[in-house]
């Protein structure tokens, strides 16, 4: 696509910040919202979706010449299907407790359109090597996300962070953090952040 | 009597949108008309109808007999993409003026979150046919309410002055909190 190649460095950073995948391009908000009620669990969701995302990456980059244009949206969703089916079994195996918090919202990774976005509009069209860094950026900015906003969450909802009491008994917890609408207001305050900060031209 | 209350409980108090968190792309991306919204809403009722029959037919006849369960993400999402195709034919061939209402809404619909999350909590709470069937329905004829109700506050949002960094996204979640605090006044009312 672009006539002189974007430096790697800049592949990797752009989904940390400036194309962030919640913040800026509103993508993937389901299970931004739904499993942030505590840090454990966001980095969980995190670290699955990131998982998806690279293995998927990579497969497509490399059938990207095969797969005829016009079902490769039904090709890449059976693949991304297929990655998410590994990532659910494997927590249900070595994480039963975290899979049980994650509930439906782990096989949900398939129509996060994060994903499905990244093959659409990277993954096809870039080499394998080019594709690994674009998903890992992606994938940190999402973990980034939703561990913040999982731990203001945890922090005003139950007092703990990773499950560590960090407010002492003079706060009174505030339910209403942990329940969807505290999901709601947080990330609503969260991107209005990150837009007066991109005004002020922060620039990492 | 126990299917009314599992529609109600679909529809209202365990609503998909401000409580599962289902379906929250096309909650942002299409809630500024109330006549578009109207339509989407309708849209997505009608698939996940045949989606909660389709899918139920499949995992408890072909799935669970041959015992390949794990197949079960891949499946659905197929039968979910196929339907959608199959649906906007249909609806092309057999009513013009619904087709051209509904227009790009219909293929939007295979990446709706709540459509799949619905397959999946079928199979999870181990629905019957018929109560599959009618948890579809309440679920979609509760994606069109808080559609609705949404689009009808962002209507009225565009004519007051918002601080710029929470204009669009920002303020749409922050109502959708107070909309979700609102269907939280619900919860008492059926425990299911």
């Amino acid at each position: 696509m672009a006539k002189t190649p974007i430096p790697l460095r800049k592949e990797f950073l752009k989904g940390l910040w400036n194309d962030n995948p919640v913040l800026r391009m509103l993508l993937g908000l389901c299970p931004t919202l739904a499993v942030t009620n505590s840090a454990i669990n966001g980095l969980a969701m995190g670290l699955a979706t990131t998982f998806v995302l690279i293995s998927s990456s990579i497969l497509i980059s490399l059938l990207r010449k095969v797969i005829p244009h016009q079902v490769r949206i039904a090709g890449y969703i059976v693949i991304i299907a297929t990655f998410v089916t590994v990532a659910d079994k494997f927590l249900a195996a070595y994480l039963p407790e975290i899979s049980k918090a994650l509930g439906p919202y782990v096989p949900l990774i398939v129509v996060n359109c994060l994903i499905l976005g990244r093959q659409e509009a990277f993954s096809s069209k870039n080499g394998v090597g080019r594709s690994i860094i674009d998903a890992l950026g992606m994938g940190l900015g999402f973990i980034f996300v939703l561990v913040v906003l999982g731990s203001i969450r945890e922090i005003l909802g139950s007092t703990t962070l990773f499950n560590i009491q960090v407010l002492g008994d003079w706060f009174n917890p505030w339910m209403i953090m942990i329940l969807p609408p505290g999901a709601f207001l947080t990330l609503g305050l969260l991107i209005g952040l990150g837009n007066w900060l991109n005004e002020r031209k922060v620039k990492i | 009597m126990n299917l009314l209350l599992l529609f109600i409980s679909a529809a209202i108090v365990n609503n998909f949108v401000l409580t599962y968190f289902l379906g929250i792309c096309p909650f942002v991306g299409v809630s500024k008309r109330v006549s578009s919204a109207v339509s989407m809403g309708l849209a997505v009722m009608f698939v996940m109808t045949i989606t909660a029959a389709v899918t139920w037919l499949i995992y408890h006849l072909l799935l669970v007999p041959y015992q390949i369960e794990i197949l079960e993400y891949v499946s659905f999402i197929l039968v979910i993409a196929s339907l959608v195709q199959l649906v906007e034919m249909f609806i092309k061939k057999v009513s013009k003026p619904l087709y051209d209402t509904l227009g790009i809404f219909l293929p939007l619909i295979t990446t709706n979150c709540a459509i799949l999350g619905l397959a999946l909590f079928s199979v999870l709470r181990e629905y019957s046919f018929i109560e599959s069937l009618v948890f579809g329905i309440g679920a979609g004829a509760g994606f069109t309410l808080a559609l609705v109700i949404m689009a009808g506050i962002r209507e009225e949002l565009e004519l007051s002055n918002i601080p710029k960094p929470f204009r669009g996204a920002g303020i749409t979640m922050i109502v959708a909190g107070s909309l979700a605090l609102a269907f939280m006044g619900f919860a008492g009312l059926i425990s299911m």
